[in-house]
């Protein structure tokens, strides 16, 4: 117990030790085993080879590939985004390690280090604290089985043996491939298609890594899963693919962190993610991004184009993403729910935080084909610097879904008057029994505030933390506790500045 | 405690405070009172920092009183980060702070609270929180070692309940649906739990009903009235100076204090108005 305070205390300590810069922008010294630079077939084979796949998988691939080559990237978003030179990147990159690890002893300490760095408990008996619960201070103990991906590769997964156990599966994918093909082939692709959209393709061709989970029917999750990426070698794109299948009335929490060292060059991330839910299934998916954004005058930073999907295939089915985004220097982002069950719930909680020449155009798609289906949409802009920030969903109600209900809640705040908010909701009801609600605010943290807190002891940018968590509330009350109190730093800390 | 000395302050290019002095003394309550315009609440303003009040012209300065004893939080610390910190910051010690040089949140540190005329809305941020952070954003600056969850809310319970406010009230938002009286309770359960050297309270009698009056004296009294602490009070009525008895009375009238008198000369601005005193 004192020890988990201790890691407790000294996370926080570590977070108030934040200053401006970002604080992930250091890169380690490790061996990196590299495709050859760009993009074509060959690039596809030799990642396929370097994994070992199976047959069906190269060809998976290789069609992917074919039709991106046909595709086109969109242009659609509010984005300013200059052309990318897809053949000016590495599109795997491995830490040169022993080809299969059997134990953590086995990674290479450079590493493990790199990992204890960014704080995070990859050694199996370090159980994370939980944080300081209700306001009387409860302490629960909560545990996280991590798998870590370095750059293309996971590098361990953690708490395998209890979870298996419970019959969850919990692997890279590149292991799930092999090992629970089947399953794999039944669900990758199916809930977002191959043609999808031109980086979702592009991902089909030259995912690298990612996560797979499986909970079997009737299991609740025993602990939370949690993948951390990490870009880490120069010029290397990340493409992992994640996919979490929860089976009749199981239950998971998932989360995904996201650091990134500084470069000066802009890398790619684009990654796909597909949850499917069963009848009576529910999976919370909890995001806490924090790529590196760029320098103050915009230079360097991460391009994020996610697509992340869920389908609520079954009855009751539940499916609710939440995500707190601080960092990338451009965000291309919408993660949706396909509500096919009936009675389903979908769910999308977002904060996303933009500072300095940051741009973000993130939202959701709500899709409801189920009869009696319901979702909510609580959406919290920030906007600060010279940063634009873009919510753009839609709301989708088919002919046959009789009594959808729809929430929508879109609140942009501006600090200073150099950044830009933006909304963009689509709606389409095709049934005349749907409720759909949308409300929408933009407001400014006014001198009022900031005087207020100030006067009762709060530094400006306290004062500003403290009244941007209270406008991301409803949002960061969604998170798991431990990151939560993460989020909630973050958001302090990627404003600063933002203040005069 | 409080030297203000030929005081010119600028409410963007408008001079409003046009050679203002008065000082007070610890274990001292001045009402400040005046008519609409005449540069109360700048005063207030100028006292706490808010940015747009220029100070043209005169000084400022505060002097923290020697604690007796027991008082206002832990004992500080003795350690070399302490003894690094502003001298005037350091509770025990008695050596004039220049105010206007510091930002407004350390003056908040230095021990001076102002009770706002208009509390400010916070939504999405409890009471609790709000002032937790703000109590240990101080205790911190000062050298103080912070207070945790639990002892922070055995002293809100405290002055919540000694000032009638339902603990639940300190759960929701800053001010967010709350009433005018309720807002103005919600200031004196703040200044409570601060427990400031001096407070400066702007017209905190505004919006209060009979009872609600009552409250907010008592607590007046029971938090500030000590030894060891101050209290500018800024109102328009005497109706306040009923529960809370001041051991001065300054009328404020065009930018500089007109005339300074005991507890009776509220009860002659009552009946006679200010028009025949500033004349």
């Amino acid at each position: 117990m004192t020890d988990d305070i201790e890691i407790k205390d000294k996370a926080a300590w570590d977070a108030a030790e934040k200053v401006a810069d970002y604080e992930h922008g250091w890169s380690s010294d490790i061996e990196t085993d590299f495709a050859p630079k760009g993009l074509n077939e060959d690039t596809v084979r030799f990642i396929s080879a370097k994994k070992n796949e199976p047959e069906w998988m190269l060809e998976w691939r290789l069609k992917a590939f074919a039709m991106w080559k046909t595709m086109e990237a969109p242009d659609w978003a509010k984005l300013n985004v200059p052309p990318i030179d897809y053949q000016d990147a590495y599109y795997y990159a491995a830490p040169k390690a022993k080809p299969k690890l059997n134990s953590l002893d086995e990674v290479d300490p450079e590493i493990l280090r790199v990992y204890e760095k960014l704080g995070i408990p990859i050694a199996e008996q370090k159980l994370l604290a939980g944080v300081e619960g209700g306001e009387d201070g409860g302490l629960p103990q909560r545990r996280v089985a991590v798998d870590a991906v370095f750059d293309s590769v996971s590098v361990a997964t953690t708490f395998r043996a209890e979870l298996e156990r419970a019959g969850v599966i919990f692997r890279s994918i590149s292991e799930a491939i092999k090992e629970y093909p089947d399953l794999v082939r039944k669900y990758l692709g199916k809930i977002v298609p191959m043609h999808d959209n031109y980086f979702a393709t592009l991902n089909c061709a030259v995912f690298s890594d990612g996560t797979f989970v499986y909970i079997p029917e009737g299991v609740r999750c025993p602990m939370e899963l949690s993948t951390y990426f990490r870009i880490n070698a120069e010029n290397t794109g990340q493409f992992e693919r994640t996919l979490i299948v929860a089976d009749k009335g199981s239950y998971v929490s998932y989360l995904e962190g996201c650091t990134a060292p500084m470069r000066d060059e802009n890398q790619l991330h684009a990654a796909v993610v597909e949850l499917v839910a069963l009848d009576d299934a529910e999976i919370k998916y909890s995001t806490v991004q924090n790529w590196y954004p760029g320098d103050a005058e915009g230079k360097g930073g991460i391009y994020n184009f996610v697509t992340k999907r869920a389908l609520c295939q079954g009855r009751n089915s539940k499916v609710s993403w939440t995500q707190v985004e601080t960092g990338s220097a451009v965000t291309w982002k919408y993660p949706s729910c396909v509500l096919n069950g009936e009675n389903s719930i979908g769910e999308f909680y977002s904060v996303a935080v933009t500072n300095n020449h940051q741009q973000a155009d993130t939202g959701t798609k709500m899709i409801h084909n189920g009869k009696g289906s319901r979702s909510t949409i609580v959406s919290k802009g920030i906007s600060a610097g010279h940063s634009n920030n873009t919510y753009r969903g839609l709301v989708r109600v088919a002919p046959n879904a009789e009594g959808v209900r729809n929430f929508t809640q879109c609140d942009s705040l501006l600090l200073g008057s150099l950044s830009g908010a933006h909304t963009v909701p689509y709606i389409e009801v095709r049934n005349p029994s749907a409720q759909i609600e949308h409300e929408a605010t933009t407001s400014k943290i006014s001198d009022d505030q900031m005087f207020y807190a100030m006067a009762r002891g709060l530094n400006a940018e306290e004062a500003v933390a403290l009244i941007v968590n209270g406008f991301a509330k409803e949002v960061l009350q969604q998170l798991p506790m431990e990151f939560a109190v993460e989020a909630q730093k973050l958001l302090g800390i990627s404003l600063e500045g933002s203040v005069g | 405690m409080l030297q203000i000395n030929n005081l010119h302050a600028n409410v963007g290019d408008k001079p409003i405070l046009k050679g203002l002095t008065l000082s007070l003394n610890a274990g001292e309550i001045h009402a400040i009172m005046g008519p609409n315009g005449a540069g109360k609440s700048t005063l207030g303003y100028v006292l706490s920092g808010r940015p747009g009040y220029k100070v043209t012209e005169g000084s400022v300065t505060f002097t923290p009183p020697v604690l007796p004893g027991e008082g206002r939080g832990p004992e500080p610390q003795t350690d070399d980060s302490v003894a690094a910190l502003d001298p005037g910051l350091r509770r025990g010690t008695q050596e004039p702070i220049d105010l206007l040089a510091l930002e407004p949140h350390e003056r908040a540190a230095a021990g001076l609270f102002l009770g706002f005329q208009y509390p400010v809305e916070i939504p999405g941020v409890s009471n609790v929180q709000f002032l937790r952070e703000a109590l240990n954003a101080q205790r911190k600056y000062r050298g103080e070692a912070p207070l945790t969850g639990g002892e922070f809310l055995k002293v809100a319970r405290e002055q919540a309940g000694a000032l009638g406010m339902d603990m639940e009230m300190l759960k929701r938002p800053v001010n967010v649906g709350f009433s005018g009286g309720e807002k103005k309770r919600n200031e004196m359960v703040q200044m409570g739990i601060i427990d400031p050297a001096l407070a400066i309270l702007d017209e905190t009698d505004s919006g209060l009903d009979i009872d609600a009056l009552r409250t907010v004296g008592d607590g007046i009294n029971r938090i500030m009235r000590k030894p060891d602490k101050a209290v500018l009070l800024i109102t328009h009525y005497q109706r306040l100076l009923d529960y809370v008895k001041p051991d001065f009375v300054h009328v404020l009238a065009d930018g500089r204090i007109t005339r300074t008198g005991g507890a009776d000369l509220a009860l002659e601005l009552e009946r006679d108005g200010y028009k025949e005193l500033a004349a």
